[in-house]
């Protein structure tokens, strides 16, 4: 299913949805991002990508408008969102889903409950219609039938696609996904990455993922930003990231193809303790 | 000889200080902007489509009140017997005895009565609303509210803050009458004196403006303990580890300002 999938990729001029120009973030005195400028378009999954302290985090909590940058501008859907008043931000939220890297599933509420919230606050639709839509987005992520149980019976991947659930059950233009892969092993995340493309392609959706897994960002990625000390350091395609003459790039990317975690067989090794053919580790 | 150099330490313990102030003032400040941000939404959420849900204050008036009332009957009894035992004993020092129930009821519906419920509520349903916003804080369930077009204030805090309005006044209620119930069963075993009699003393000296006292503090004891419980949630750092400190503080910091309020506000009714 995914080479279809990665074979339907979005229309390199297709209108930009989400716009981003100079913009800086401090923490305190410290400068998180420096004069960041980026669009995303229509129908892409752009990854966004770099290491630890890059300011990732931080631009995906921008693009959220989870926190207001200190200079710049940031376009979502064409709205100026800096200074956006708090009834058209609320009308704007509408259109913008978010699976966050927990999970963050309400532990009191069943995952039914969960992923019908949104519909309960934001429309007016019965309970029996909620319950459909949500046994809907449910089946889309594999987890139909466990709408009963309670985020803490069930396992890291499974949140994961609650979540995932919950981001997508209004319909939303945009779709952010923080580490989806994160804590996953290579048959879930992979899965995980499955579903993404599968969003983009059957929902149309504008797809932002934050990550850090090299293996996840090549098989999902339409573009690909990579930021380091909050600065952007390339915007492009998987191939021409790949192919970049930077040594900057090249060393990031070589030092995480080096990770024993995008080896398979070497993930098995550290969890078991043992080789892959059988062989006892001493 | 060198004198030892103790500006340091002085400056320290200035700057701990101000700090400390500046920390007060900034939570002042909060909880001042969190209540006004829960009336808003009372009042204009409707309009806005938005409104504070009747089922989420029902929940936590259930999970405030009703959960509550089996330890505050067993306080209010406790305390009402344990006044009345100090009571007889000091008035049977004047040969007073009998009138102990004027005390009794007085001190139940002006003080114990309000201020033991407030400090049960603090301990179990202010420390609960903390760790409750501490861990929605760092699961990221807060910032998937506000994501979701969900205004946490809305959603979180304004049912908890209502739900305390209506049950910590209620629990009062009931804390004063078991508490002056239980005193006047001690008083008529030990004294003699019935029920009825005592009963007759309690409406004889016991006023509106008692009762309106009692009230009005256990309102002013609600806010107090919804928002000191949200602004400890809402600052918590660090984990679970975090999560219990910003409890633990919830607790400490809210006993403390009912017992500050309950003086102020004594002060003040009885002067004015």
């Amino acid at each position: 299913m995914s080479s279809t999938l990665q074979q339907e990729t979005p229309d390199n001029n297709a209108e930009s949805v989400i716009t981003v120009e100079d913009l800086v973030m401090y923490y305190g005195n410290r400068k998180i991002l420096k004069n960041v400028s980026m669009e995303i378009r229509n129908g892409e999954i752009m990854v966004i990508m770099g290491g630890s302290g890059s300011g990732k985090s931080t631009l995906l909590r921008q693009l959220m408008v989870l926190e207001r940058p200190h200079s710049g501008t940031i376009k979502i859907l064409d709205q100026d969102v800096g200074e956006m008043p708090a009834q058209e931000l609320y009308n704007l939220r509408k259109k913008l889903g978010v699976a966050f890297q927990g999970g963050a599933l309400f532990s009191s509420m069943s995952v039914g409950e969960n992923i019908m919230l949104p519909l309960h606050e934001h429309t007016e639709l019965d309970p029996a219609t909620m319950q459909i839509m949500a046994r809907m987005k449910l089946e889309m992520v594999n987890l139909a039938g466990f709408e009963d149980l309670k985020p803490s019976e069930l396992s890291g991947g499974m949140i994961k696609r609650a979540a995932v659930a919950r981001a997508i059950v209004m319909d939303p233009r945009i779709l952010y996904m923080d580490e989806p892969s994160a804590g996953l092993d290579p048959v879930v995340s992979s899965s995980l990455d499955d579903l993404i493309l599968l969003l983009r392609d059957a929902m149309g959706m504008t797809i932002v993922v934050v990550t850090h897994e090299l293996e996840s960002t090549f098989k999902i990625a339409d573009r690909v930003t990579v930021l380091d000390q909050g600065e952007i350091l390339f915007i492009g395609t998987v191939d021409e990231l790949k192919n970049h003459p930077s040594e900057r790039i090249q060393s990031l990317l070589n030092r995480r193809a080096d990770d024993e975690m995008l080896d398979p067989d070497a993930y098995l090794k550290r969890l078991t303790g043992e080789d892959v053919n059988g062989d006892a580790t001493l | 000889m060198a004198l030892p150099n103790t500006g340091g330490l002085y400056s320290k313990s200035f700057d701990k200080l101000g700090r400390s102030i500046i920390s007060l003032v900034e939570e002042l400040g909060h909880g001042g902007a969190l209540l006004w941000e829960c009336l808003y939404w009372f009042c204009a959420g409707p309009r806005l489509g938005q409104p504070v849900r009747l089922r989420l204050i029902l929940s936590q008036m259930m999970e405030i009140g009703v959960t509550a009332l089996p330890i505050v009957l067993i306080m209010a009894a406790t305390i009402g017997v344990m006044q009345a035992i100090q009571g007889i004993y000091a008035l049977g020092l004047f040969g007073a005895e009998s009138r102990v129930g004027i005390g009794i009821n007085l001190a139940t519906v002006r003080e114990f009565g309000p201020l033991i419920t407030a400090i049960l509520i603090a301990g179990r349903s202010g420390s609960a609303l903390a760790a409750r916003i501490g861990t929605m804080t760092i699961n990221q369930e807060i910032d998937a509210l506000n994501v979701m077009g969900i205004n946490p204030v809305r959603y979180l805090v304004a049912p908890a803050l209502l739900a305390m309005l209506i049950m910590v006044p209620a629990l009062s209620l009931v804390s004063m009458y078991v508490g002056m119930f239980t005193a006047g069963l001690y008083v008529q075993a030990d004294l003699g004196i019935s029920l009825a009699a005592y009963a007759k003393d309690a409406v004889d000296i016991l006023s509106l403006d008692d009762l309106m006292h009692g009230i009005g503090k256990s309102i002013i004891f609600a806010v107090l303990i919804g928002l000191i419980g949200v602004i400890n949630g809402a600052s918590v750092t660090g984990g679970a580890e975090g999560v219990g400190k910003v409890t633990t503080r919830s607790v400490v910091q809210s006993i403390a300002a009912i017992v500050f309020t309950d003086m102020i506000f004594a002060f003040i009714s009885t002067r004015i």
